[in-house]
Formats: C-alpha cells, structure tokens, sequence
C-alpha cells in the first residue's frame, strides 16, 4: 500500500517450542487489513492437535502495526482455545490490543443465539412446499375473507378510511393510466385489424374486420389487456406501498391505534381499481376500435362511417356487458393481489421486490383463469 | 512549540436545505485523535451537520477541511477516497435490511481489502463482539431489538478501522450498561487506534466520560454557541443555555 509498508518486516505468526504445558506465539511484522493477513488454520490446527498444551501466552515484540486484522485473528484463535481448554493469557500484548480483547469479551455469548444451519432433505423440501402452497390458499381465503367483511362494513358506512386516499387512488389507477392503456389498445387493434384484413381481402369480405376487431376488444380483449396492464402499473405499485408500511412497522402502528389496515389501506385501493378498471376497458375498447378503423381506412379503403356502421351492427349489449363484467373482476383480482402480497411482505427491503414481483404475477395467473371461467359461465348463460 | 494542524476544519459553514436555512456561521476544529461531541436541541441540525461533514450535503458557503485540503472542493473521485477513511453511524440505523448483522459489517471489506472470506467473517464476529452481539452474525436487522440495531451500526462503522468515526446518537435507546461500555469502547478505540470521533449526542453522564472538546448549536439563532470541553463548559460557561443544558436545567 504505502511506501513505507513495503520496507517494513513482513508479517509472522510462529509457535514456539510447547514447555510445561505452556507455548508462546510469537508475533511480528505489520498486521493490518488493507495488507495481507496470514491464515488462521496452520497455527490453530496445531494448538489443538498438542494434547499437552494448557496454556497459550504471546510474545509481540516485533510488532510494527496491527489494527483489526490482528485482533479479529487472536479472537478468532482465543475461540479455538477456549474449545479446547487451552487457556490464552494475554500478558505478553501490547495495551491497546489487550483492551479491546476485554471489550470484546466483556459481554458473554447469549445462550442459544447462535444459528446453526440445518441441511434439507429432498423429501422434506418437497413437503414443505406442498404444506407452504395449501397455506398460501389459506391465506388469500382468508383475505378475500376479510375483505368482503370490510366491504360490508363499507355499505354499513362504518367503514375507517381518508377519503383522500380513495381520490388519490381513483386518480393514479385511472386517470393516470390512459396514456399507457391507449398506446397498448390502439397498437393492439391496430394489428388485429392488419391480420384479419389481409386474411379477408382474400374473400372479399374486408368490411367484416369491423366485427372482428369490436367483437374482439369488447368481449374480452379490451378488459384483459387493461387489467394485465394495471397489474404491472397499479398493482406493483400497492404491493410495493404496502410492503414498504410493513418494513417501517407503519402498519402495526395503525393495528395498535384499533385501525384495520384491511379497511384503511386495502379498501380504498381496491374500491379505486373496482371503480376505474371497467371505465378504462370501456376507454381501452374504443382504442382499439379506432387503431381497427384506421388500418382499414388506409390499408382497406373502407371509410370511416361504414367502419362505424358495422361495428355498431356487430356489437350487441351482451358483448358490452360481458366485457365490462369481466373487468370488474380483473380489476378487483389486481388490487386484492398487490395489497395482499403487500401485506404479507416481509421486513427487508429484497421482500418488498419480492412481494412487488410476486403481485403481478399473482394478478396475471389468476385473470387469466378469471378469463377462461367467466367465458364458460357466460356461455352457460347464452349472453 | 505550534499546535499540530486539525484534522477536521470548520470554516464559516452554513447549511441549509434548499432555502431553509439550518445553521449558519460554524466555524471549529477537531484535533486527530479527539472525542469531538456535537450537542444542543432537538432538531436544531446535528445530523445536518454531521451529513455535511460525511459528504452526504455540501454547505451553502463556507468549507471544510480533512488535513487542511478543502472537502467539498475535491473532485469527486478524490473526495470519495476520503470518505472511504470514514466510519459513519446514522442515527437510524440504516442497516442493510436483506443481509444479516455479519454481511452487514462484512460488506465494506468485502469491497475495499483483499481479505479471505473467513478472515472477513472472522473480523465481523470480532466487531459484533466489541459492541456486545456474540453470536449474533446470522441475524437478520428485522430480528434484533432496536438497540441492538444501535450497536450494529456502531460495529459497521468501525469495519475497516477508519480514521475518522461518526456516530450519531450511538447510545439513545440503549441501557446503562451497554452504554457505558459503548463509552469505553469509544475511549479504547481512540486510544488503541488513535481514531477521530465525532459524536452526535445528548447522554450528559456519556459527553463528561468520553469528551475532549464540544460545539454547541442553538435551534433559535440557528447558530454555534460556543466551543470547549463540556465539563469546563458545565461549570464555567458564561452562557445560561450551555450551563442549562449541560446541567440538565438546574443552574
Ligand atoms: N431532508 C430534509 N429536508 C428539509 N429539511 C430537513 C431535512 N432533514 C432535516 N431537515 C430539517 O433540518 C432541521 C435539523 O434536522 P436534524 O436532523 O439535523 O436535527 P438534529 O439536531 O439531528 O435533531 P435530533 O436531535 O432530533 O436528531 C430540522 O428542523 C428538520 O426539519
Ligand atoms: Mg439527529
């Protein structure tokens, strides 16, 4: 490192000849940790391999420098020692180094603190996991749970929450989200209309990309995209929110003053996306109809109006209300996901990504089995 | 015979936040090896100052000195290298909450020396000892009580025996006796290593035990009273705040 360090004498550590049951360590040289700094292993295999050894006492005459790289070296052989019985007396020390060894030993060890790690068997983690799944089931009933109670509460009018939050939320998962949603659904009919049209020109029977592309998004494209879509904007964000209340302990802080974090935090969250996702499937629809009517316009030659003509021919009040039913429930699938990774986060900061991560992929598997249920039923039902 | 030169200088510092102005006008010097205590009210800019001096603010006007080269006017690869000679406790903790209380202390030599991985460990269990956690390095920081978080902050400080200490606030929430053993800590350090400590602090028994020389910042005029070894301070200071503060009110 330094000039100087080059000219000094090179670190050693050197046991002496064992007598009496008494050895000596001999250390010289400069022990600091921006240096090197010798092994521990040679020197304390030794000590404890000598059966007659009963005590350990240091010579330290040559030394030039030390710092923490000597004294975490002697603790970390006085340990070895005490294993083995071996008692260290530390009279041959410099002051400064026997100070702090008292310092460090000043206070015991606490009884039953230290961890020691335990291998798992393939079995058992396989187990494990099985048991972990079926309480993670348990924990989302148990959520979904409480937070149909909290919406009784909310009808009763009894529930505890700011009505600014509800705003600010209304606002950030609605208002905030058109430009996302409107460049996605607008490219989204835009291709959907490019395939079909290349597909039906072939037929002559291009006007029908009308119905294809509004049937497409009304149905079930308009919702799910702007669900899948607020479960990476929204949802992430209330996961992340939530996880980082739990990491400050701002969420006991509200248990303790008798305030459900259930009515408090996740309520308004999910009244927010209940509220705002069928509004902006509805917004995401005309999107992709209008990306729909401006390829056929340039690409098809089909004008304006007699695009319009024939999605208003081709889209029923089922169709709509389907869709928006569906989005009703993406969107309460978003929020229950993001507040109740959120909720379960840990207290570090890797669980808060953690939770964040796990949020959006919690909301996108179950739209997605949300999706294919709600098509059987709405089939069943003949809508 | 001339005094040897500061380590720390204090030029006609003032500090703010944005236009709020926190303290203005401080001016002092720490001497290498010195227990330097920054006290006064609440709120009235200790951590502020000590973010100031750890490279976290730059001041409004005024500068600050490490070994007479100007702090804030270094380029910045320099002045990194100076603050890689600093140990900074923060008055929250601010542990690193996905690592446990040994790769919390372990990281910083990780990064800065070429060390074995059981050498690294083996200096982490020995900084968690000094600070009474034994036993300790597989904890997580959510695990451990609030002052025991304290002492790690203290231990991760102190990784790579740096030559300058800041502890803000070490010994708020601790007990008697692990605080005055902290305390010793402190002494022992400056002794063994001759380390500079600059401590944030309000323990009246813990500023007479380990003081060499105090500043004293005052909320209302947003200013430095005064300097001096707060036991002089206590009993001779002309000043009726000082001499209130210091005696816990009683004059
Ligand atoms: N990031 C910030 N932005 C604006 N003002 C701040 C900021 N941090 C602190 N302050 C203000 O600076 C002032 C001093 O804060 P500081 O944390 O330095 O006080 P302190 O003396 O350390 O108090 P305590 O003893 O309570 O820790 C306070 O009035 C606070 O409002
Ligand atoms: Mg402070």
């Amino acid at each position: 490192m330094t000039p100087a360090a080059a000219s000094m004498p090179a670190l050693q550590a050197e046991l002496g000849p064992i007598q009496d049951g008494r050895a000596t360590l001999r250390i010289a040289g400069g022990w600091q940790i921006h240096d090197q700094l010798p092994a521990l292993e040679p020197i304390a295999s030794r000590l404890e391999a000598a059966s007659e050894l009963k005590s350990l006492g240091f010579q330290a005459d040559g030394l030039t420098a030390w710092d923490s790289g000597l004294v975490s070296y002697l603790t970390s052989l006085i340990d070895r020692c005490q294993q083995r019985g071996i008692a260290v007396d530390p009279a041959g020390l410099p002051e400064g180094i026997r100070g702090l060894l008292r310092l460090a030993y000043a206070v015991p060890e606490r009884q039953g603190a230290r961890r020691t790690k335990k291998s798992i068997s393939f079995v058992q983690q396989v187990g494990e996991q099985a048991l972990a799944l079926t309480r993670s089931t348990g924990e989302i009933m148990a959520f979904l749970g409480e937070a149909v109670l909290a919406f009784r509460r909310l009808l009763a009018g009894q529930a505890r929450f700011r009505k600014a939050d509800l705003w600010l939320n209304l606002q950030e998962a609605g208002a905030d989200a058109l430009p996302i949603v409107s460049l996605v659904t607008f490219l989204v009919g835009l291709i959907l209309a490019f395939i079909a049209e290349a597909q039906l020109a072939a037929f002559g029977a291009k006007i029908y990309v009308a119905d294809l592309v509004g049937l497409a998004m009304v149905i079930q494209l308009g919702a799910v995209i702007t669900a899948i879509v607020l479960a990476g904007r929204t949802g992430a964000a209330f996961a992340a929110q939530l996880g980082t209340m739990q990491v400050n302990e701002e969420i006991d802080a509200l248990r303790t003053l008798g305030i459900a974090p259930m009515e408090f935090l996740v309520l308004p969250r999910l009244l927010a996306l209940i509220l705002m996702t069928p509004l902006l499937a509805i917004y995401a629809n005309l999107m992709g109809i209008l990306g729909g009517a401006f390829v056929a316009n340039v690409a098809g030659d089909i004008t304006l109006v007699e695009y319009f003509i024939e999605t208003q021919k081709a889209i029923g009040w089922n169709d709509l209300i389907q869709g928006l039913i569906s989005a009703t429930v993406y969107g309460a699938i978003v929020a229950v996901s993001g507040c109740l990774r959120g909720i379960q986060c840990g207290r570090s900061a890797s669980s808060v990504g953690l939770a964040t991560t796990s949020a959006v992929v919690t909301a996108i598997v179950f739209i997605v089995i949300a999706a294919a249920v709600l098509t059987l039923i709405f089939n069943a039902l003949g809508l | 015979m001339t005094a040897p030169p500061p380590h720390i200088e204090v030029e006609s510092v003032t500090l703010a936040y944005g236009d709020f102005v926190i303290q203005h006008d401080l001016s002092f010097r720490i001497r290498r090896g010195d227990v330097y205590i920054i006290m006064g009210g609440s709120g009235c800019g200790k951590s502020t100052v000590m973010r100031s001096l750890t490279g976290l603010l730059a001041p409004k006007t005024g500068r600050i000195f490490y070994d007479g080269t100007s702090f804030w006017e270094m380029p910045a690869h320099e002045r990194a290298r100076t603050m890689r000679r600093f140990g900074v406790m923060y008055q929250s903790g601010a542990l690193w909450s996905s690592m446990t209380l040994s790769e919390n202390v372990a990281l910083p030599l990780e990064q800065y020396t070429t060390l074995s991985p059981a050498q690294i460990r083996a200096i982490a269990t020995y900084k968690l000892a000094l600070v009474g956690l034994r036993g300790f390095d597989d904890f997580y920081p959510s695990e451990i009580s609030g002052g025991m978080q304290k002492r790690v902050g203290v231990a991760r400080a102190m990784a790579l025996d740096p030559e300058v200490l800041f502890f803000d606030e070490p010994s708020a929430g601790l007990d008697p006796l692990s605080a005055r053993l902290l305390d010793e800590l402190i002494l022992e350090l400056r002794e063994s290593l001759g380390t500079t400590m600059v401590v944030v602090t309000h323990e009246l028994a813990s500023i007479f035990t380990i003081a060499d020389d105090a500043v004293f910042l005052d909320p209302e005029t947003k200013t430095m009273l005064t300097t001096g070894n707060p036991r002089e301070l206590r009993d001779h200071s002309d000043l009726p705040k000082v001499r209130a503060f210091l005696n816990r009110g009683a004059s």
